[in-house]
């Protein structure tokens, strides 16, 4: 027998055992979900009622879809930092011409500058050091420091018209993760968790990666709280899978404890919870012993999906050399792909390093160079296997940057501040239209063309999973809160 | 008022039994049937609040067709061009448009309309429409009237110890139900010193409870605990949470602060039972008391712990407002039970608190010289109050400062605090809560629903301190007594605690709720006398056993027919471990230390910007084995195991946690070294005691669970035990890789495998329900 047809075997007989002897106290439904399928919720706290069918980890509060769901789950590849659009995807000649001159008044319209900007004497024009090119069938403009990007350009759809209000990292990248720039609210993978639950027994519905760029390795720190499930069960926060000996925190059983006498104390914690369940009758405890199953096999679950020695070496040829070292963007990639074939509903990937204020050129020729072929080798991966018609990716960062140097401009170098007004994303996959949305001025530093909010960005997100925005809210405190506040409309022009 | 005050300092000890009522004799209600007599603050204002408010309501500015349904004035308004119709027109259900579009099936005229994504369900309707048939009468929102004392009912028959089992007593009579036995003692000496200290008694301790059958027994253990040093630690650790208490200043590159000392002086107020007021006075205002001692100026810190950013090129006054908010907000919380935070951007939606009133309370708390945004990792952010070696030789002598706190370079430790500006900065109205939209200017002032802000107070902090503890405010002290009702029931009486407003839950006992709140104030605000008060009642004391029947008839255990099974928190889950094994060090305050979490944490995280915070240090020697309350708090990585166990993040003010159970929580108690260390250090002191095994395994038992080992569980255990002997024999457990985790060393004085089966037994143990739960 298979290590998992024994721990389905034993989850069985545990459910079953359980079962009978919670109908033989004559409590009927109250737990039942915390026990069909090794759910892990207990209806009775949550305020979170499931529906109690199905045979998943988590059920979602959602007991029906408000239209067809075009995916099933999400891959959100964060570049955090603020990855400048000006030398990735808005292409800006005009910034070589006129560059040196002072960013006419007439385009900036005094909107607000950051702190680290705002008291220069002047904002000289600085165009991109590299070139651009369109490829395949979409208009979009990709440049030259994402070659691998440029193969997958029919799949993706580039927005250049990405604005929001927050102009600081930390309220930033809240903002684009929980849709409230300060900290306190769920996140999206919390919210989807909450709505849609898991579609996988033995893996956590949100799982999250993070790695480290070398444009600039020492940069923005993140904050754990982006992937906490804010004012939702705490079944909803996001799991960080790691590069580390412990693979998720807490995972590894003790040091000269092995797996068989692991097995033999949880058998002895669950006879002695039951035991307790017969002297108290609380159906929490049969929740717990549901918990300490789902612990069990993702202790097997876990390395298992982590463990990617048997990927061929095609596999790894596509996603380039750093996909052998664990921890890379790159090994993040394939793990994401690794999790999508497991239907982990929301993976999340943080790349830190975009933050260039100052010797942009080189630093962003290296940060590219880090996320371009995995990035694009994902994609391909997807498509191959089939996965791309149901999964969203997402690329993208918190803000973009100025079109006027920070610092000195020099002949080879510049920098540039945060730019809240316009950016770059891009996505691919189940219900996007490749191609290319929205456009700015010739300066790059307005929107002139379909603007797409922050709050829009996660309304369409939310669509495409067959949830609308509006209708879909936790009530804390008195309010009903929504993962885009009060705003946010569905981007229809972008979806097939 | 005085006949039933008089009462309660006679019923705290002996309670007079009133007139026998049968069971027989009493009603069952049906929860979905409609009442007969429709009552406006228990049926129809949740319905008006939650489904008519948001475009309804009490925000002058999103009033939709000029039908406000907040008030009966409002709601009985003449409508329309020719005001010629009336959404409400009492006794006449036909007369009322509000009855006709309730039940309108035609989307264009529904109520609410469809794209709100609210609506009615037929229940509610029927109660809308019953309430106009009934004279449509409103009443003043409950909380806002002030607290009144009833007649003490006489509840049940032969049971009770004081008056909080009468009110109990007759909501159970009412409900046809029948409050539980007592606990066995063995449960009882457990839950109430969990409860007090958030330690567990001793295998001793509970034996000598058990045997002492004097009437007298639990009384005096509830005193010594009550006086014990950790029943005030475990006070301070849930003032943590609603302080939003961290060690870090909790944006971007989350600096390491110094914030210590206060809270070396939360658990001082604790141990000397400060009464409530003055405790929260000193937060408030005690810069701004006559004279005020550095004692009281450090208590201000309370309005200082709130995040502050470092992060470069922010615009300092856009935060600088969310730090006057964040006090705004966490005052709302924490002492009036108010969502302040919903009248920022406008009007707020369901309560009477208008965006003005939120600026006039904000303007309290925007008057000192701060910065918004602090550039240098090592600067305190001003005003602080600098602590120096004579001051905790003196009046500062319960802050614990080690001697090297004071080699910085001023010599002191400099903590924030509160300081009036003497040029006082002018408060405005923020359109849409924007820092950089003032319009109209504002005074201070208090909502005047709850009570306008009296003409003799300071226009300042202190006068607002006052305001809070004026003998007409109607929430201070419900709010209090009903966060202190939650540490002992799991739920307030009011189970929003968080939120007395319109939206928030009705208490699920009104007169008793008014009774403890009154009497707190009678009482001088005198904390432990209610926590006695609480404890020493029949209600706290029965059984936690859940019958089928009292399942169906009260899932949620609002009548308490029952004692709630409570999960303990994530602080005493570790600390009871820490106590049980003997490793607990029992010093108090000080600097916060840094016991074991998972490597790596902080750094795979961290940014550029350097200092203390960029990487985990692990403690050495005693800062493994503090209580949580000293667990050091980074606010954007906080301790995980922590965070697994639902303690609050210390973001905001956080008045009430959640208990969860999750998988994750599962592999904490599993696989943390801190619970194996505990394990092992338990199975050490088991060992020490020369008993036969089967004692040793009793003794286990009762250590983690505290329950006394029947037959059967005796059973159990020696077969757990027997199990792991195997494991151990067969090399399933490598012993001395196993036996050597954490920084403490065992002396093993019998031989290695017994040794290691009987840590692993103790390991099994502290993963059961019973021990991570009190009974």
């Amino acid at each position: 027998m298979s290590e998992k047809k024994i721990i389905d075997e034993r989850a069985l007989i545990l459910n079953r055992r359980s079962f009978l002897g919670k109908t033989a106290m004559g409590i009927g439904g109250i737990g039942l979900a915390s026990l069909l399928g090794g759910s892990f919720f207990d209806p009775t706290k949550a305020p979170l009622q499931t529906s109690l069918g199905g045979g998943a980890g988590v059920k979602g509060v959602l007991d029906g879809l408000h239209h067809p769901a075009k995916i099933k789950r999400v891959i959100y590849l964060f570049q955090s930092g603020g990855p400048s659009q000006l030398e990735l995807f808005d292409y800006k000649p005009l910034l070589n011409t006129r560059r040196g001159e002072d960013l006419p008044e007439s385009i900036r319209k005094g909107q607000r500058l950051t702190g680290m900007t705002s008291g220069q004497d002047a904002f000289p024009l600085v165009g991109s050091q590299f070139g651009f090119k369109q490829y395949g069938n979409n208009p979009a403009w990709i440049s030259d420091i994402l070659p691998y990007t440029a193969k997958v350009a029919d799949d993706i759809c580039v927005i250049n018209s990405m604005y929001t209000e927050a102009i600081n990292h930390d309220p930033a990248v809240t903002f684009f993760q929980t849709g409230s720039q300060q900290p306190g609210r769920p996140s999206i993978g919390s919210w989807l968790s909450y709505g849609l639950g898991s579609e996988n027994d033995n893996l956590p519905a949100f799982t999250v990666l993070l790695s480290r760029g070398t444009g600039r390795p020492l940069s923005q720190p993140l904050y754990t709280r982006l992937w906490g499930n804010g004012f939702l069960h705490s079944l909803h926060q996001g799991v960080q899978f790691r590069a580390a000996k412990d693979p998720v925190l807490y995972l590894n059983d003790p040091n000269g404890m092995h797996k068989d006498a692991k097995r033999v104390m949880l058998d002895h914690i669950a006879a002695l919870n039951e035991s307790a369940y017969s002297d108290y009758g609380d159906p929490e405890i049969q929740s717990r012993i549901a918990q300490y199953e789902m612990a069990y096999r993702m202790q097997t679950s876990v390395p298992e999906v982590m463990n990617t020695a048997n990927e061929p070496d095609y596999i790894y040829k596509m996603y380039g050399a750093d996909a052998k070292i664990p921890g890379t963007f790159a090994a993040n990639c394939l793990l994401a792909r690794r999790l999508a074939e497991q239907d982990v509903r929301f993976i999340q990937l943080y790349h830190m390093g975009w933050d260039q204020h100052d010797n942009l050129p080189s630093a962003i020729s290296r940060q590219a160079k880090d996320v371009d072929q995995a990035s694009a080798a994902l994609i391909m991966d997807l498509k191959q296997r089939g996965l791309l018609e149901d999964t969203l990716v997402v690329w993208g960062g918190e803000f973009g940057r100025t079109n006027y140097s920070q610092g000195t401009l020099t002949a080879d170098n510049y920098g540039r501040d945060h730019h809240p007004r316009s950016f770059s994303i891009y996505l691919a996959g189940g219900g996007i239209k490749p191609g290319l949305y929205g456009k700015t001025d010739e300066f790059g530093y307005n929107i002139v063309e379909n603007p797409v909010h922050v709050h829009d960005f996660q309304a369409t997100l939310l669509h495409l999973f067959g949830i609308d925005h509006e209708k879909f809210t936790y009530k804390y405190q008195g309010r009903r809160f929504r993962l885009t506040d009060v705003e946010g409309h569905v981007v229809h022009d972008i979806l097939s | 008022m005085g006949a039933a005050l008089l009462g309660f300092f006679i019923l705290i000890g002996c309670y007079q039994k009133g007139p026998v009522i049968r069971t027989s004799e009493l009603s069952t209600v049906s929860a979905e049937a409609i009442p007969e007599s429709i009552d406006f603050t228990f049926h129809v204002k949740p319905i008006l609040s939650d489904r008519c408010f948001k475009c309804h309501g009490p925000d002058q500015n999103a009033i939709e067709a000029g039908l406000s349904l907040h008030t009966a004035e409002g709601a009985y308004k003449a409508l329309g061009e020719n005001a010629d119709h009336f959404a409400v027109v009492p006794f006449e259900p036909q007369k009322s448009t509000m009855v006709e579009r309730i039940f309108s099936e035609d989307a264009a005229i529904q109520m609410p309309p469809p794209e709100s994504n609210l609506s009615l369900n037929s229940r509610e309707k029927e109660i809308l429409k019953r309430w106009i048939e009934q004279g449509a009468v409103y009443q003043e929102h409950w909380a806002f009237e002030p607290p009144q004392l009833t007649e003490i009912p006489e509840g049940i028959s032969d049971w009770g110890a004081n008056v909080i089992d009468a009110f109990i007593g007759q909501k159970l009579m009412e409900k046809g139900m029948l409050p539980s036995p007592k606990a066995d003692k063995a449960t009882l000496i457990r839950r109430v010193t969990l409860d007090l200290t958030g330690l567990p008694p001793t295998p001793e301790e509970i034996k000598a409870f058990i045997e002492d059958d004097s009437a007298e027994a639990y009384q005096e253990v509830v005193s010594r605990l009550l006086k014990s040093t950790d029943h005030a630690e475990h006070m301070a650790a849930e003032w943590m949470s609603i302080s939003r208490y961290a060690d870090t200043h909790g944006y971007q590159d989350d600096f390491e602060r110094i914030m210590w000392p206060w809270r070396d002086w939360v658990i001082h107020a604790y141990q000397e039972n400060m009464p409530y007021d003055e405790f929260v006075i000193n937060q408030l205002a005690g810069d701004l008391l006559p004279n005020a001692t550095k004692e009281q100026i450090l208590a201000t810190g309370f309005n200082r712990n709130h995040k502050i950013t470092y992060e470069g090129g922010v615009i300092p006054e856009e935060y600088r407002v969310e730090y006057v908010e964040d006090r705004t907000n966490t005052f709302g919380t924490a002492f009036l039970g108010l969502t302040m935070e919903c009248a920022r951007c406008h009007d707020h939606k369901y309560d009477p608190i208008s965006q003005e009133e939120h600026f006039e309370l904000f303007s309290f708390f925007n008057n000192l010289n701060e910065k918004g945004l602090v550039s240098d990792k090592n600067e305190i952010p001003e005003p602080y109050l600098s602590i120096r070696p004579e001051d905790v030789e003196s009046v500062l002598a319960f802050v614990n400062a080690p001697d090297k706190a004071f080699e910085r370079e001023s010599k002191s430790i400099d903590v924030m605090v509160m300081k009036e500006s003497p040029n006082i900065r002018d408060t405005y109205v923020l359109n849409r809560g924007m820092y950089d939209q003032p319009t109209e200017k504002v005074n201070p002032g208090t909502p005047d629903r709850v009570l306008t802000f009296p003409n003799e107070l300071p226009k300042n902090r202190f006068g607002l301190a006052q305001w809070l503890f004026h003998q007409d405010n109607p929430l201070t002290s419900r709010v209090a007594v009903n966060r202190l009702w939650q540490r002992f029931f799991g739920a307030g009486i009011v189970a929003t605690s968080d939120d007395f407003g319109n939206q928030g839950s009705l208490p699920t006992h009104p007169e008793l709720l008014d009774f403890l709140a009154v009497s707190f104030r009678e009482q001088e605000w005198d904390t432990r006398e209610m926590i006695r008060l609480i404890v020493s009642s029949e209600t706290y004391q029965q059984s936690s056993q859940i019958t089928p029947e009292k399942l169906e008839r009260d899932p949620e255990n609002k009548w308490l027919a029952r004692a709630p099974r409570l999960r303990l928190s994530a602080e005493v889950i570790r600390d009871q471990a820490l106590a049980m094994s003997g490793l607990l060090v029992k010093e108090v305050g000080g600097p916060s230390v840094k016991p074991y979490q998972p490597e790596g944490i902080w750094k795979e995280t961290t940014g550029g910007g350097g200092g203390s915070t960029a990487r985990y240090v692990l403690g050495s020697g005693d800062d493994l084995y503090r209580k949580s309350l000293y667990t050091f708090w980074k606010r954007t990585v906080p301790p995980p195991s922590m965070l697994s166990f639902d303690a609050s993040n210390r973001d905001l003010c956080t008045v009430k946690t959640r208990q969860t159970n999750t998988p994750l929580q599962a592999l904490v108690l599993l696989n943390d070294p801190q619970m194996i260390e505990a394990a092992r250090g338990l199975a050490q002191r088991v060992v020490s005691k020369n008993l036969p095994l089967e004692q040793q395994l009793s003794y286990l038992y009762t250590a983690t669970t505290g329950a006394l080992a029947q037959t059967e569980a005796l059973a159990q255990l020696q077969l757990l035990y027997s199990d792991m002997l195997k494991q151990v024999k067969e090399e399933a457990v490598e012993t001395e890789q196993y036996l050597s985790i954490g920084a403490s060393k065992s002396s093993i004085m019998t031989d290695q495998e017994s040794f290691a089966a009987l840590a692993l037994t103790a390991h099994t143990l502290l993963n059961l329900d019973q021990t991570i739960t009190r009974s």
